[in-house]
């Protein structure tokens, strides 16, 4: 069998051609999953840095929970979005479904509890630290929470990776509530099971190689300007 | 109190920042467009790739098509997620229909499923014409078979071809059937893994490309015809659906311009879709769902 030859020039011819179908596919993976990781940090980064800092009823208990949830299935995900987003459902009647906004928002819930869990542990770390310096300045737990989210932001831009790199790998939420629509909701990794339901294993694999390549292109970006950043601005 | 002002203002900020966003994704997408839940079959074998965009520029609707399982696709029409339905399994939509989910159903066009089976040939059915027998001798065979299992319009006619055969799959069953519970190509891509055999659409079976050591064992039979039907959604039960559009969708595939676009379908000099449309519009549609009452 040469299907991982046949693989690697299809990515290569894929990436050469410029298909401009091809970077359709590409664009709306990127800004969906960029989308779902900015909505997802909005309320992550503070809940996981107030968890840290705070000790409040419940908060062991949010802690275990949110742990838990970066297990989360990507399939149950998705079906918990469409099941809100369906007409027959609570929110039907916002016509979200089978759009990219609703894909934003399945990955959104779906990496939500990586980022506040992984936020938590590293504001925690940086908490048993700074403690006593943070008290004697009087800082309330939010300004305590606050210093210590901007203290770690080189920390936190890698678990922003890891939450987009789940967000853009994930298939089983985006192809329940997106739907798969040519044009329209078709993204990198539905692509790639459309066409290894169709047989076409080189072309899948193909499509696969271009994703990961973007995906590494995308680090290797964040890591070149993080490392920049820390040079001169520390 | 404060916690939930709180939430409304986080929610109001993930609005804020999502709308722009948001409103920056479909920005192609045509200014009036209905949503078609169909078949794996329908999409897969390429045809609406090749008959929408004939449609679209004529009527400047987009028609988004989200592909499943016959089962499932009535079940998200059902639930008011599309606004035509254009599927394979005649019992299935004519129930739709009793139950008051859709308008009429029309007759589009047919293909028919083939028996698919490996080329060493364990049960020793290649080239016969009876469905029947060929399924009684796979199963005196214990040879592989692999099924939909994912309540498919081809699942559904796989079923009743067993029970045709005479086979009561409840107590015949054994590790030689194997039910996946996939879509068709993922199904043919296990039969061919496993070189075992498999009730395929023509139209699928066609533009399948890892065939492997799979070939067609058994064609032609009448039973394995395949009938292609579409429905409009009814507005009584779900007021959001298009009717205006999708109404002209399913027009234009019975009229003369969209049958001539389905026959014009072609896999190298295999035609993968035979349009039967009844050419005027016919009362029929009022007879139908009242003749298979329960």
């Amino acid at each position: 069998m040469n299907t991982f030859s046949d693989s690697l020039s299809t990515a290569l011819a894929l990436l050469l051609q410029a298909d401009a179908h091809l970077y359709a596919i590409v664009g709306l993976s990127l800004r969906v999953s960029l989308l779902a990781v900015v909505i997802a940090a909005v309320f992550a980064l503070p809940l996981g840095a107030m968890l840290a800092v705070a000790r409040f009823p419940g908060s062991r208990a949010l802690t275990v929970l949110i742990n838990g949830f970066m297990g989360l299935p990507a399939v149950v995900v998705g079906l918990g979005v469409y099941l809100l987003l369906s007409r027959a459902g609570p929110l039907g009647e916002l016509g979200l479904l089978f759009t990219p906004t609703a894909m934003s928002i399945a990955q959104a819930v779906l990496v939500f509890p990586l980022i506040a869990a992984i936020t938590r542990q590293i504001i925690e770390d940086a908490w048993l630290e700074y403690t006593e310096q943070l008290q004697s300045l009087g800082a309330s737990s939010w300004q305590s929470a606050l210093t210590l989210l901007w203290d770690t932001r080189w920390s936190l831009s890698t678990v922003m990776l890891a939450g987009f790199g789940r967000a853009i790998a994930e298939v089983g939420a985006v192809m329940i509530v997106g739907g798969n629509i040519e044009g329209v909701t078709r993204v990198m990794t539905t692509a790639i099971a459309l066409e290894t339901s169709k047989g076409d294993m080189p072309l899948a694999l193909g499509l696969g190689i271009v994703l990961l390549t973007l995906v590494l292109a995308l680090n290797a970006i964040a890591h070149f300007i993080r490392s920049w950043a820390a040079r001169n601005y520390r | 109190m404060s916690f939930i002002v709180d939430r409304c203002r986080r929610l109001m900020l993930a609005a804020a920042i999502a709308a722009p966003l948001a409103s920056v994704l479909p920005a192609h997408a045509a200014d009036s467009f209905i949503t078609v839940s169909s078949t794996t079959s329908t999409e897969q074998s390429g045809l609406f790739n090749f008959i929408l965009p004939i449609f679209t520029k004529d009527s400047g609707i987009a028609v988004r098509v989200v592909a499943l399982g016959t089962g499932q696709a009535l079940d998200m029409a059902r639930r008011g997620d599309a606004d035509v339905v254009f599927v394979h399994d005649k019992a299935a939509e004519e129930k739709f229909i009793a139950e008051g989910f859709g308008v009429k159903r029309q007759e589009v066009m047919y293909n028919d499923f083939v028996l698919i089976g490996p080329k060493e040939d364990p049960a020793k059915v290649a080239g016969g014409k009876d469905i029947t027998e060929a399924l009684k001798k796979i199963e005196a065979a214990k040879a592989s078979f692999v099924s939909r299992g994912d309540k498919s319009g081809t699942h559904a006619a796989e079923l009743r071809l067993w029970k045709a055969a005479g086979i009561d799959l409840t107590t015949a069953k054994g590790p030689w059937y194997k039910d996946t519970g996939s879509g068709m190509g993922p199904a043919l891509n296990s039969a061919a893994a496993m070189n075992a055999y498999i009730l395929a659409d023509r139209g699928t079976w066609l533009s399948f490309k890892n065939r492997q050591n799979l070939g067609i064992v058994v064609e032609g039979d009448k039973r394995l015809f395949n009938q292609y039907g579409v429905i409009l959604v009814n507005p009584a039960k779900h007021p959001h659906v298009k009717v205006e559009a999708g109404q002209k969708f399913i027009d234009w595939v019975v009229s003369p311009s969209g049958q001539r676009a389905i026959a014009a379908y072609k896999i190298g000099d295999d035609q993968l879709f035979f349009p039967n449309a009844e050419k005027p519009v016919e009362k029929q549609a009022d007879t139908k769902p009242t003749a298979k009452k329960k």
